[in-house]
């Protein structure tokens, strides 16, 4: 007889999961790629997604995937809670476990939320995004991604490009990919990579180091992954300019050609057109904004199965 | 200023520690009408006074925190004069300055004197009131310096909201240069703070939270030296965190300037690290630093290039310190273990000895802020503590007498505890378990 291990409760943090966990959900999540297929194994379960920030692709692809394993979904936006009433984050959290969901999807603008509510509340809680802290379903996703062009995740050479201080998609990737063993290169302008950045993983047999220049961080690369840059950015001067930053590190064919051949281009989304990279390298052959896309409704399957399917 | 009625006694024998007179031995302290009346070996036990036995323990001149946070009026929620008091005295202080950022604002002599009356109905604690430097802690009016120091305001400072216009700040210094009363200034550069929570550094970058650079609080130190410098003020530097700043008052000092400057318990002996998960009773401002800064904080304390230490005890609800991190207030609460951190940081590993933490924690506070406290010399107000300074114990925030709960040495185990604290001849607390007193 072997002893029951106890279920994981939440999904906080890419931080303190091994490679084992980490495969296990991709496994899982391999199953629904590519299906459009439904399943009922959520059937009975409610799924709560608690958005205190504006998202579309998040949100709808956690509905998505509740809705397709039969759950039952319920969207709470920023705009139309009680947070905007002044209910605080513990509140809100106590009155919907009241109400007994088996799961809360959380984002919120304020890095460490979604650790709140799962103290305060019996559901299973997923962190969709919180604040520039971590988003850990997007890199499972993006592992999916990766996994499903190479084969593998370690070996591998990542370049991370763009704003990197205010990235959770940063922060969850480089903690995965060099668990998995693969190198992560952190490349953008001094104002938005501060020189802490590199030792924020922990762990993991893979390196993370930075790079001086988008040239260095792309060369030999088996992926680049661009970040958005927010608007905001040029108003609190981290960048002056959006053609000044452009021109040190947007994505354009040329420096693109010394990434591997095979080299696959990522980007989180939304993108901001002709900021990140040039049109031609956001819809060339190599980029895999769409795949990666898809492959976050069947992650979240996995993970919302992992959490609350079953007994 | 104590309400209750002073009783005569004799603290006998203990171990004396009082940097004012050198005095670090085995002797006897007499108390007669609210004043140390005699500090000697084997002194004869009168028939008419208390006897409280001080085997074990170090007695020393009640202890003086010049910077802590009161919340009345305005803010009861958090903490009264009376829990305040009350926690002073459980924390063995004998004198304590009270910040302006109360609601009203302290920058009127009505204020002021508010609190000190309130203060004096209390009786446990010697409260002195530290004026706005600006109406309002809005950092443009200069508020009446000179009446708030008749009324009893023993400095003045914008703390928490600190004056970024430096020639508003030049007007300040210069006003309290002629009325002769110290400047505190938290130094912080808003703009360089940029709403940061956490020290930018690893903590920030590992938990994406918004860094509050150290050169926001040394560009603000350079700035108040080179001021105290123009003006001839006495600056005090509040909380001063980083290793750079420390270097700065010290080239200062070395120049001349009327700069002193405290640091707190919790900034000598712990790092970023204990911000953890979001740990929200380890957001203060300035924020926790690094490993370095505290090697730096504690070579400064056994110097003498920092003059002594302050809690910024700091209270807040509950509730509030339960919101999201970037939310949540910044502060923590200290009087109640800022005797036992400096005991256990600093003398149980030999990098001060028991003279100098009194020294730093009573004497000198005392005479930057001229309370006339700090002294067991005869004559002077009895404001004593005993405490034994080998009693280990494990922080149980819930047992506070203040009404704030917010500190991350809950759970810490430290040694050293308050026995009794004496204030004006009068018994503002005791820990009965660990003492024996017998009443004439």
């Amino acid at each position: 007889m072997t002893a029951a291990v106890p279920r994981q409760k939440d999904l906080l943090q890419i931080r303190g999961m091994t490679a084992d966990d980490i495969v296990a959900i991709l496994d899982a999540a391999g199953r629904w790629t590519g299906a459009s297929g439904a399943a009922d194994t959520l059937t009975g379960r409610t799924v709560v997604n608690l958005f205190l920030e504006p998202s579309t692709r998040t949100r709808v692809s956690f509905e998505i995937a509740a809705g397709r394993l039969g759950a039952m979904v319920v969207n709470i936006a920023a705009t139309s809670s009680s947070i905007v009433k002044g209910e605080s984050l513990v509140d809100t959290a106590r009155t919907l476990d009241a109400m007994r969901p088996d799961a809360i999807v959380v984002r919120h603008p304020s890095a460490g939320a979604p650790a709140i509510v799962a103290r305060h509340t019996k559901a299973s809680v997923v962190n969709a995004g919180d604040g520039a802290h971590e988003h850990p379903t997007q890199a499972l996703l993006d592992a999916l991604t990766i996994r499903g062009r190479f084969g593998r995740l370690d070996g591998l050479r990542v370049a991370i490009v763009g704003d990197i201080v205010h990235s959770r998609v940063a922060r969850s990737n480089a903690q995965l990919l060099t668990t998995m063993g693969s190198d992560v290169v952190f490349c953008g302008p001094r104002s938005l990579m501060p020189e802490a950045m590199v030792s924020i993983v922990e762990g993991g047999p893979g390196r993370l180091t930075p790079a001086s220049s988008i040239e260095e961080a792309v060369d030999g690369a088996d992926v680049v992954m661009m970040l958005r840059v927010q608007h905001e950015r040029q108003q609190a001067a981290f960048v002056p300019s959006l053609g000044e930053y452009k021109s040190r590190f947007r994505l354009d064919a040329a420096r693109l050609e010394r990434a591997k051949p095979e080299a696959i281009v990522m980007h989180p989304g939304p993108v901001n057109r002709g900021v990140e990279m040039t049109p031609e390298v956001a819809d060339g052959p190599q980029s895999v904004i769409l795949e990666q896309v898809a492959n976050g409704v069947a992650v979240r399957m996995a993970v919302l199965e992992m959490l609350i399917g079953g007994n | 200023m104590a309400a209750r009625t002073p009783q005569d006694m004799l603290i006998a024998g203990g171990r004396v520690v009082d940097p004012s007179q050198r005095l670090d031995d085995f002797a006897d302290v007499r108390i007669r009408g609210g004043r140390i009346a005699e500090v000697g070996a084997n002194l004869a036990r009168g028939s008419d006074e208390l006897h409280v036995s001080a085997a074990g323990l170090v007695v020393a001149p009640g202890l003086v925190d010049v910077h802590v946070h009161f919340r009345e009026p305005g803010q009861e929620h958090k903490e009264t004069i009376a829990t305040g008091s009350r926690s002073a005295a459980a924390g063995g202080f004998t004198s304590v300055c009270v910040m302006p950022n109360t609601s009203p604002t302290n920058d009127s002599v009505a204020i002021t004197e508010l609190i000190r009356a309130r203060a004096a109905a209390v009786g446990l604690v010697n409260v002195f009131p530290v004026g706005a430097i600006t109406k309002g802690l809005a950092g443009e009016e200069l508020s009446p310096i000179g009446s708030l120091a008749r009324a009893g305001a023993v400095a003045i400072s914008d703390d928490g909201h600190p004056v970024m216009n430096g020639q508003i700040m030049r007007r300040a210094m210069e006003w309290a240069a002629e009325i002769d009363i110290p400047v505190v200034d938290h130094c912080e550069d808003r703009n360089l703070a940029a709403e940061g929570v956490v020290n930018e550094g690893c903590c920030s970058a590992r938990l994406g939270l918004k860094g509050m650079n150290r050169v926001a609080e040394e560009v603000q130190v350079v700035r108040d030296c080179l001021l105290a410098e123009l003006t001839g003020a006495h600056v005090h530097i509040a909380h001063l965190s980083s290793a750079r700043s420390l270097d700065f008052v010290r080239d200062a000092k070395a120049r001349g300037v009327r700069v002193t400057c405290e640091v707190t318990p919790h900034h000598f002996s712990l790092t970023e690290n204990a911000v953890s998960e979001f740990e929200t009773d380890a957001k203060m401002n300035p924020p926790l630093r690094t490993g370095d800064d505290v090697s730096a904080l504690v070579a400064g304390l056994a110097d003498g290039t920092i003059d002594c230490i302050a809690t910024d005890h700091a209270p807040h609800h509950t509730d509030e310190k339960a919101l999201e991190f970037d939310r949540a207030p910044f502060g923590i609460v200290g009087l109640e273990t800022s005797l036992a951190i400096g005991l256990t940081h600093l003398v149980e590993t030999g990098r001060v000895d028991l003279s100098r933490l009194v020294e730093l924690m009573s004497t000198v506070p005392s005479r930057l802020f001229r309370l006339g406290r700090g002294t067991l010399a005869p004559g002077s107000p009895a404001d004593v503590v005993a405490f034994d300074p080998a009693a280990e114990y494990r922080v149980d925030s819930t047992q506070f007498a203040s009404l704030g709960r917010n500190t991350p040495f809950n759970g810490s185990k430290l040694k050293g505890r308050v026995a009794i604290t004496v204030l004006g001849g009068s018994i503002s607390f005791r820990a009965s378990e660990t003492l024996a007193v017998a009443t004439p």
